[in-house]
C-alpha cells in the first residue's frame, strides 16, 4: 500500500512540475513591457535602411555606367 | 523606377520583417523561447539560396540550348549569390543550435547534408575557375550545375526527412508544422521569405551587370 501511495505522490509531483514547465516558458515579455525592445528594432531598421539606400545608389551608379558604356560602344 | 518596383518591395518586406518579427506575438515554447523568432531570419536564407540555385540551373539549361554567353554569366552569378545565402544560413543555424541544442555543430543529417550541398556548389566555382577556355568552361559548368541542383535538393530537403533529425521539419520532429500552424507567425514568415528572395535576386542582378561590363572590357 505504501508503495502505491508513494508512486501516486510521485506521479502527481511530476505532473505538477510538467504543468509548471509549460506555464512559464521564459520570454522577453519584460523587455517588451519596459519598451526597450523598440530600441533594438530602431537600430536594426536604421541599419537595414542604410544598407538598402547604399544598394540603391550602387544600382543607380551601375545604370549610369551602363548608359555611358552603351554610348561608347555604338 | 517602374522597372525597379520589386527592389523597393524587397526593402519594404524586410523592414516589415524586422519590426513585426520582433514585436508580434509568438507561441511560448520550451527550449526555443524568444529564439523562435529566428525562424523569420534563418529559414528565409535557405529559401533564398534554393530559389537562386534554381534560377542558376534554369540559365545553365538555357545556355546549353542557346550557347549565349550571357546565360552562362547569369547562371554563375545566381550561384555565387546563392552560395552567400547558404553560408549565412549555416552560420545563423549554428548560432541558433548553440543556444537550443547546446552545441555549434552536431553530426545531424540535416546539418551535414546542408554542408555537403554548400560544398558541391563551392566545387562548381572551383571547377569553373580551373578551366581557361571560355566555351569549354561554360559548357562543363552548365552540365555540372544541372547535376548539382537535384543533388542539393535531395540532400537538403529529402534525405533528412527520411531519418531522425534534431532539426525541425525532419524525421520524427514535429517542429516546423507546429509553429506553422500559428497564423501570427505566417503573417511575418511569408513576407520575410519574399523579401529576402527578392533581395537575393537584386544582388545577383547587380553582379551580373557588373560581370557583363567587365567581360566587355576584357574582350577589348
Amino acid at each position: 500500500m505504501k508503495k502505491y501511495i508513494l508512486s501516486l505522490v510521485l506521479i502527481l509531483v511530476s505532473i505538477a512540475s510538467f504543468a509548471q514547465n509549460n506555464g512559464t516558458v521564459e520570454m522577453a515579455d519584460e523587455m517588451r513591457g519596459s519598451g526597450k525592445i523598440y530600441v533594438v528594432i530602431g537600430v536594426m531598421t536604421i541599419i537595414f535602411i542604410g544598407i538598402a539606400f547604399y544598394l540603391f545608389s550602387i544600382d543607380k551608379k551601375l545604370t549610369k555606367l551602363e548608359k555611358d558604356h552603351n554610348q561608347l560602344s555604338k | 523606377m517602374t522597372k525597379n518596383w520589386w527592389k523597393l518591395l524587397a526593402v519594404v518586406f524586410i523592414i516589415y520583417t524586422i519590426i513585426a518579427g520582433l514585436l508580434f506575438k509568438v507561441p511560448h515554447l520550451a527550449i526555443l523561447h524568444e529564439s523562435i523568432r529566428n525562424l523569420y531570419f534563418h529559414v528565409p536564407m535557405w529559401f533564398t539560396m534554393t530559389m537562386l540555385f534554381l534560377s542558376s540551373v534554369i540559365y545553365s539549361i538555357k545556355y546549353l540550348k542557346s550557347g549565349n554567353e550571357q546565360d552562362d554569366l547569369r547562371a554563375v552569378e545566381f550561384a555565387n549569390v546563392g552560395l552567400i545565402f547558404g553560408i549565412l544560413g549555416l552560420f545563423t543555424g549554428s548560432l541558433w543550435a548553440k543556444f537550443t541544442w547546446g552545441t555549434w555543430w552536431t553530426t545531424d543529417p540535416k546539418l551535414n547534408s546542408a554542408l555537403i550541398a554548400i560544398l558541391i556548389y563551392l566545387a562548381y566555382l572551383v571547377l569553373r575557375g580551373s578551366l581557361d577556355e571560355e566555351q569549354k568552361r561554360a559548357r562543363i559548368g552548365a552540365v555540372y550545375n544541372i547535376f548539382a541542383f537535384p543533388v542539393m535538393i535531395v540532400l537538403v530537403f529529402v534525405l533528412p526527412r527520411m531519418t531522425d533529425s534534431l532539426h525541425p521539419g525532419n524525421g520524427g520532429n514535429p517542429g516546423f508544422g507546429n509553429y506553422d500552424l500559428d497564423s501570427n507567425m505566417r503573417l511575418v514568415f511569408y513576407p520575410a521569405c519574399m523579401g529576402w528572395i527578392l533581395l537575393g535576386f537584386w544582388i545577383a542582378q547587380i553582379r551580373f551587370r557588373m560581370r557583363k561590363m567587365e567581360n566587355y572590357f576584357l574582350s577589348k
